[in-house]
């Protein structure tokens, strides 16, 4: 196993805790349906059908699957541009989704926020951020107000690893390592910064920036859904026992475009053909598929999961391109709640 | 009524809005020995889980802030001095402003930032800006600058009971001065305009701390000039009371505006920008601004005091719309 244990957590031995066949049923088939949703907004991107170009999260599925699947209504998880999969992990509506990045009435921002800022508040999703590493101040503010509650709730905070390189990341591990507030900091390390590989723009390893705060700081391959599962576990269980932060960095490659848009505008290539297909090959999907496999499920079973998602992609993005617009007077009652602007 | 001083005002409200309410949660650099008085004594008396040192780290206070009201707190975060809103403004401008709107409505977001702000205490650059432009061009953010104990008092209570994000602008030079303060649970509404002189021949707009300066120069041209100005004070700049502004120039015809940001695209070019598109048919001579050039504010007190808007100044301003000039001082 792949596991690079930075600042190791005792606690945090990963051959302990195994998912079970229905856990991992459940964790395949939202990562199926991240794929497959994913795909089909990329479909609709090149179709031109969405206003405005998408970040998808094809590759990565394993990373807020593993993670969310370790969470429990109340929770919260602050997300990013690259979002639409935290927000499918916490049971986002499908339908919400596409309307949202279709830029429509019925969008679950109603068409304000765009693909971006997918968030459902009721389902614990506390934004998504735009602003690289923006969500991190949020998250812990969440945290904060989950101890002063003590409701035993945790936050999960969600970030790149561009997004480590803000200064909010160490100002976010010392205010939470000092108060032990309830916070999960879960950098996915997909490979890249935009364009700039992630060797040009962060310097040493990013978990083991949390051992100069006492924090546990773990690595792990973000590709593998049982170890992402295996390490956010006893992180979530330490936060919700009060006993603070951990940073968790998981391994992981986005294998799509950074932004779908990208190959209309990029001068020269910044990465090879092989390097992507080498990640292929480490796709999280047929992973969890085989252990599935491996633990009796059978095949029609499995394909008729990847058909129910490509159904239900295929059902709200043809309900987004024909939901309305949005009122544009609807901008004047949302920036105060109860107040002209 | 009690007299109180404008700094116990402020302790006043955070003492009654955090009995009234245990969401309410207050933290910032050094609030719990409170350098200037306003926070002293709650963490004594709130404890430690509600009223926090942090560490210097401004950039994520805001966004915490944001995240903690999010998540069902009442949040007065105290950002220390004005400056240190450049420091934070992620949190402020992208987030605290934004989250609600970008969400569709489904956030609301009580949070009340307060600072200290304003110069003339030779305190440099970087301790002295007030900066009322960015955050009142921002959209989503409440504005208050009250003037004296008993707004200050209620304006504050306003703020950590209402539903949005305020920057509350506590007037630097001014903590010591007294005030009578209603007795009781005394709130002052935002968006209402105080009417602190009525004299009908010129108007003058003050803002914050500038309400010293500009009642000083009404005196003085009451009794050298026998001019009688009506006197405003905005209270909250955002919502700003438009309205009451208007309907004093609709009598006087003439505008001055007093604010402490810096000239370009300060607050009061604000102000006249209204009055020039509502009210441009009742005014009988240019409007007139005086703020703050646009320089940095220096240390040495002979070069930073002219900088700020003082009565002199305010008085030869209403004097020139007008049409006069002023006496030759001695
Ligand atoms: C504060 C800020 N700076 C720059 C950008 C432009 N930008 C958008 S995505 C991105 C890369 C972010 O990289 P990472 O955090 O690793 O996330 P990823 O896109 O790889 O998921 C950048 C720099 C931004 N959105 N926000």
């Amino acid at each position: 196993m792949d596991t690079y244990a930075v600042n190791a957590n005792p606690s945090l031995d990963p051959t302990l805790e195994q998912p079970t066949r229905d856990e991992l049923l459940a964790m395949y088939g939202r990562m199926v349906l991240i794929r497959r949703v994913e795909e089909r907004l990329g479909d609709d991107f090149t179709a031109g059908k969405l206003p405005q170009s998408v970040h998808l999260y094809v590759g990565q599925e394993a990373c807020a699957v593993g993670v969310c699947a370790r969470l429990e209504d109340g929770d919260w998880v602050a997300s990013t541009h690259r979002g639409h999969g935290h927000y499918l992990a916490r049971d986002g509506d499908v339908r919400g989704l596409f309307a949202e990045v279709f830029g429509r009435r019925d969008g679950i921002c109603r068409g304000m926020g765009g693909s971006p800022h997918v968030a459902d508040f009721s389902k614990g999703i506390i934004g998504a951020n735009a602003v690289v590493g923006g969500g991190i101040g949020i998250a812990t503010g969440a945290a904060l107000a989950a101890q002063m509650q003590d409701r035993g709730r945790v936050a999960v905070c969600f970030f790149g690893d561009g997004a480590a390189a803000q200064g909010w990341l160490g100002e976010a591990l010392n205010i939470a390592a000092l108060w032990r507030l309830p916070l999960v900091l879960v950098c996915e390390n997909n490979g890249f910064a935009e364009f700039m590989p992630t060797a040009t723009v962060t310097a040493g390893s990013i978990a083991s920036r949390a051992a100069g705060y006492g924090v546990p700081g773990v690595a792990v391959d973000g590709n593998d859904l049982i170890e992402v599962w295996q390490a956010a576990g006893p992180a979530v269980a330490r936060a919700r026992a009060g006993q603070g932060p951990t940073l968790l960095e998981l391994r992981t490659y986005r294998t799509r475009a950074h932004t779908e848009s990208e190959s209309g505008f990029l001068s020269r290539p910044y990465r090879t053909v092989e390097e992507v297909e080498d990640w292929r090959t480490r796709d999280p999907l047929p992973r969890v598929r085989d252990r599935l496999s491996a633990a009796g499920v059978r095949d029609d079973e499995l394909d008729t999961i990847d058909a129910e998602a490509r159904r239900l992609a295929a059902e709200a993005s043809a309900f987004a391109e024909t939901n309305p617009w949005p009122d544009p007077s609807v901008v004047y009652g949302l920036m105060f709640h109860d107040q002209e602007p | 009524m009690a007299r109180r001083r404008l700094m116990h005002a402020l302790n006043d409200a955070l003492v009654e809005e955090m009995e009234r309410d245990e969401r309410v949660i207050l933290f910032g650099e050094d609030v719990e020995i409170s350098m200037f008085g306003d926070t002293k004594g709650l963490r004594e008396r709130f404890g430690p889980r509600r009223v926090r040192d942090t560490p210097i780290s401004e950039g994520i206070l805001t966004g915490m802030a944001v995240g903690a009201a999010a998540a069902g707190q009442r949040v007065v975060v105290h950002m220390f001095m004005a400056n240190f809103l450049y420091t934070g403004f992620d949190g402020i401008a992208n987030q605290a402003a934004k989250l609600r709107f970008m969400t569709g409505g489904q956030v609301r977001l009580p949070i009340t930032f307060m600072v200290l702000y304003g110069g003339g205490r030779a305190l440099g650059a970087q301790h002295a800006d007030t900066p009322f432009p960015m955050l009142v061009n921002l959209g989503g953010i409440n504005v208050v600058a009250p003037t004296n104990a008993a707004d200050t008092k209620g304006l504050l209570k306003t703020a950590i009971r209402g539903d949005n994000p305020t920057v509350f602008f506590e007037p630097g030079g001014r903590g010591g001065e007294f005030g009578e303060v209603p007795d009781g649970d005394h709130l002052v509404p935002f968006g209402r305009a105080a009417i602190v002189r009525g004299g009908g021949d010129a108007t003058v707009v003050a803002v914050g701390s500038m309400m010293k300066p500009a009642l000083q120069a009404a005196d003085v041209l009451e009794r050298t000039y026998g001019v009688a100005v009506d006197l405003i004070d905005p209270r909250t700049l955002v919502p700003l009371d438009e309205d009451a502004i208007l309907a004093s120039v609709a009598r006087t015809g003439r505008l001055v505006v007093v604010d402490e940001s810096r000239d370009r695209c300060s607050f009061a070019s604000h102000v006249a920008a209204v009055v020039g598109d509502r009210g441009f048919a009742s005014l009988r001579a240019p409007m007139k601004r005086v703020t703050v050039p646009n320089v940095a504010l220096p240390y040495a007190p002979p070069a930073e005091k002219p900088l700020i808007p003082n009565p002199e100044r305010i008085v030869a301003a209403v004097l020139e719309t007008l049409g006069r000039a002023p006496l030759a001082t001695p």
